[in-house]
């Protein structure tokens, strides 16, 4: 009782907890002032047609398929070279690698590959994927102009980078979450170290490896910058399609040489280039209420996945 | 599995190796010679993936530098720091602006550099107040119960797509602050820094409360139990031993504020004054490229400019990132006894 006294006697200390305290909330407020704003603005405008059309009248009006569309096609292509390069990468490090200077220069490679600001990725897939990869490409196969300009497969492949170290370390956690003694008990059966790794580690090391990716697709869909200069497009009336046939047989595909819409670029286009903003302006909370809907979605996705996944680590 | 390693050689060895690596098993002779390069192989193939990080680190700086320093055919290096005016009577002034498009093209990059402190430098004390008081409020003061709620609030906070950051500041914050300030430009650094707060906050805060979270909690009970209080407890034995964390999540909040670049894109302005006034428009060195770069003739002078713009980005928050990475791996040490 007589410290309880004393804490409320300490006045600087009474000051300080609550000032935190108001801080904290302050910080509440301003994300729910975002929120609420983009849905009161925003909730009027969505409807099945603003979904499912295309804009019209120079952007003025109509919907932001395409631009859904192009967010989902590009994310998609991204996670698929991303995955499977983190993965690796984060089990190299976990399992195989000791100790040494080299990895622990992988592992600040890895942390500074995630500072990197996310413009200076837009040059490097400028410079690096259409400028070297694309036009010698365009050299060795003879294809005139065909890889060595903007399009999804190099905007894809730069936000695949731009990711890879979410995944890493979201899949490094949870490798090294998976306790030791099951790795003895699998060796103990004499079982190989790879068999160890596909038989007991990476099956209770996917519901982490999950929230990494979930976290990496939000990720890529909410960025903006880099895709600025490697094909995002104003507005593009045909989606980035392209039927791959089999003889009769034709399926569509997403057509990684072409341009395309972005829902992050599609903001930032209504925003600041249109026509007219202020006419624009419902459409422009449409889309903001879209994008966070989707980015809000999966974060919290993620955070419930890695709530679970550590709940069931904590039992172990 | 493999059958063929002897099972009873395991026990009356007495030694179970807890890693069987092809080389270092003492049973290495029993494994089929298939599997042993099998597994070998599969190693490799994982060390080549594993360097991948590291490959595109060194990928970026080159290909950054192979196209940024080609500016040095026609630009001079002090060409990016003050142009040489001539006048009429043929005395020369020296003018520092961004103008890579007249004629008589001017490619200092001080008003781009002092464009993005302005807007860096008040989001990251901003960020530094709320950011350092919610890790504090998290790691020390919430009840565990609240923490399992709260802690997520600021992921999320995390979450919000920059460009969204930046319409809002736009069409809400330009008008609110245009009202209640009246700033000399309806778009401003001020109103840049604000938004570029909301993307620093989540990172210092968590941050913050980790580099509280890896202080042995041996400390707070000892603390505690020469009769300190709460608040003396986190403000004379806590923060002290946090103070490298603290500050490495600082650096770390600074150098995402400098590379931010849809905020300042949309909400700081993007006239190119030199100025220390934070109610008027400036341009940043991230705004810049992404506004340039999109209409630039590929191999033109200006072109390369961007690209050196791009080098001394990626120099700064390189540097920004090492030191706080040094920071941080110094502290983990220290505190795991």
């Amino acid at each position: 009782m007589s410290i309880l006294l004393k804490k409320h006697k300490d006045i600087s200390g009474f000051i300080f907890i609550n000032v935190t305290r108001l801080l904290f909330l302050m910080l509440i407020l301003m994300l729910a002032f975002i929120l609420i704003k983009i849905i009161v603005e925003g909730f009027s405008v969505i409807s099945w047609e603003f979904i499912s059309s295309e804009p019209k009248n120079n952007m003025t009006e109509g919907g932001i398929f395409p631009a859904i569309f192009g967010t989902v096609a590009v994310t998609l292509l991204m996670i698929l070279f991303a995955l499977p390069l983190g993965i690796f990468s984060a089990i190299y490090l976990n399992e195989y690698a000791k100790d040494s200077v080299f990895t622990r220069i992988i592992r600040t490679a890895v942390n500074n590959l995630a500072g990197v600001p996310s413009i200076v990725f837009g040059l490097f897939g400028l410079g690096f994927f259409i400028l070297f990869v694309g036009k010698n490409l365009d050299e060795v196969l003879q294809t005139g102009l065909l890889f060595g300009q903007p399009a999804l497969i190099w905007a894809s492949s730069t936000l695949a980078v731009l990711v890879l170290p979410i995944i890493i370390v979201s899949t490094l956690e949870a490798l090294n979450s998976v306790p030791k003694s099951h790795r003895d008990a699998s060796y103990g059966l004499g079982a190989t170290k790879w068999q160890t790794i596909k038989n007991v580690v990476l099956p209770q090391a996917r519901p982490g490896i999950l929230t990494g990716t979930i976290l990496a697709i939000s990720r890529g869909a909410g960025e903006t910058a880099p895709v600025l200069f490697l094909g995002a497009a104003f507005f593009l009336p045909n989606l980035p399609i392209v039927d791959l046939c089999f003889g009769d047989y034709c399926i569509p595909m997403i057509n990684p040489g072409e341009q395309f819409m972005y829902l992050a670029y599609h903001i930032f286009i209504l925003a600041t280039q249109s026509s007219n903003p202020t006419k624009t302006m419902p459409l422009q909370y449409g889309s903001t209420l879209v994008l966070i809907t989707l980015t809000f979605l999966l974060n919290i996705t993620a955070i419930i996945f890695r709530y679970r996944f550590r709940k069931i680590l904590g039992r172990l | 599995m493999d059958k063929e390693i002897n099972i009873g050689d395991t026990i009356s060895k007495g030694d179970v190796p807890n890693d069987i690596t092809m080389n270092s098993s003492p049973f290495s002779k029993k494994i089929k010679q298939s599997t042993r390069i099998k597994e070998s192989l599969i190693k490799y193939f994982f060390a080549i993936n594993g360097t991948a990080a590291l490959i595109f680190i060194i990928l970026i700086f080159i290909f950054l530098f192979k196209e940024g320093f080609r500016a040095f055919e026609h630009i001079q290096l002090v060409d990016f720091i003050y142009h040489n005016r001539l006048a009429e009577d043929g005395t020369s002034s020296k003018v520092f602006e961004w103008f890579p498009t007249s004629d008589e093209a001017r490619y200092s990059l001080i008003p781009l550099i002092l464009g993005t402190l302005l807007t860096a430098i008040p989001a990251t004390i901003l960020s530094t107040i709320l950011g350092v008081g919610a890790g504090i409020y998290l790691a020390e003061i919430a009840n565990p119960k609240a923490k399992e709620i709260l802690k997520p609030i600021v992921e999320l906070f995390a979450g919000i797509p920059t460009v969204v950051l930046g319409f809002l500041m736009l069409v809400v914050g330009a008008s609110f602050f245009n009202d209640l300030l009246n700033p000399t430009n309806r778009l401003n650094a001020f109103i840049a820094a604000l938004g570029l707060s909301f993307v620093v906050i989540p990172i210092i805060a968590s941050l913050t409360e980790d580099a509280l979270h890896s202080i042995p909690n041996d400390l707070r009970m000892a603390s505690y139990g020469i009769g300190a209080t709460k608040w003396q407890t986190i403000s004379k034995v806590i923060l002290p031993a946090a103070t490298s964390g603290i500050s490495a999540s600082i650096l770390l909040g600074f150098g995402r504020a400098i590379g931010e670049t849809m905020i300042v894109l949309m909400a700081a302005g993007n006239a190119a004054n030199i100025t220390s006034n934070i109610f008027q428009s400036v341009r940043t060195m991230t705004a810049t490229i992404a506004a340039e770069m999109g209409e630039v003739s590929q191999g033109s002078d200006h072109y390369f400019a961007l690209f050196f713009i791009g080098i001394v980005l990626f120099t700064i928050t390189f540097f920004l990132n090492l030191i706080a990475e040094v920071i941080i791996n110094k502290m983990r040490k220290k505190n795991t006894f």
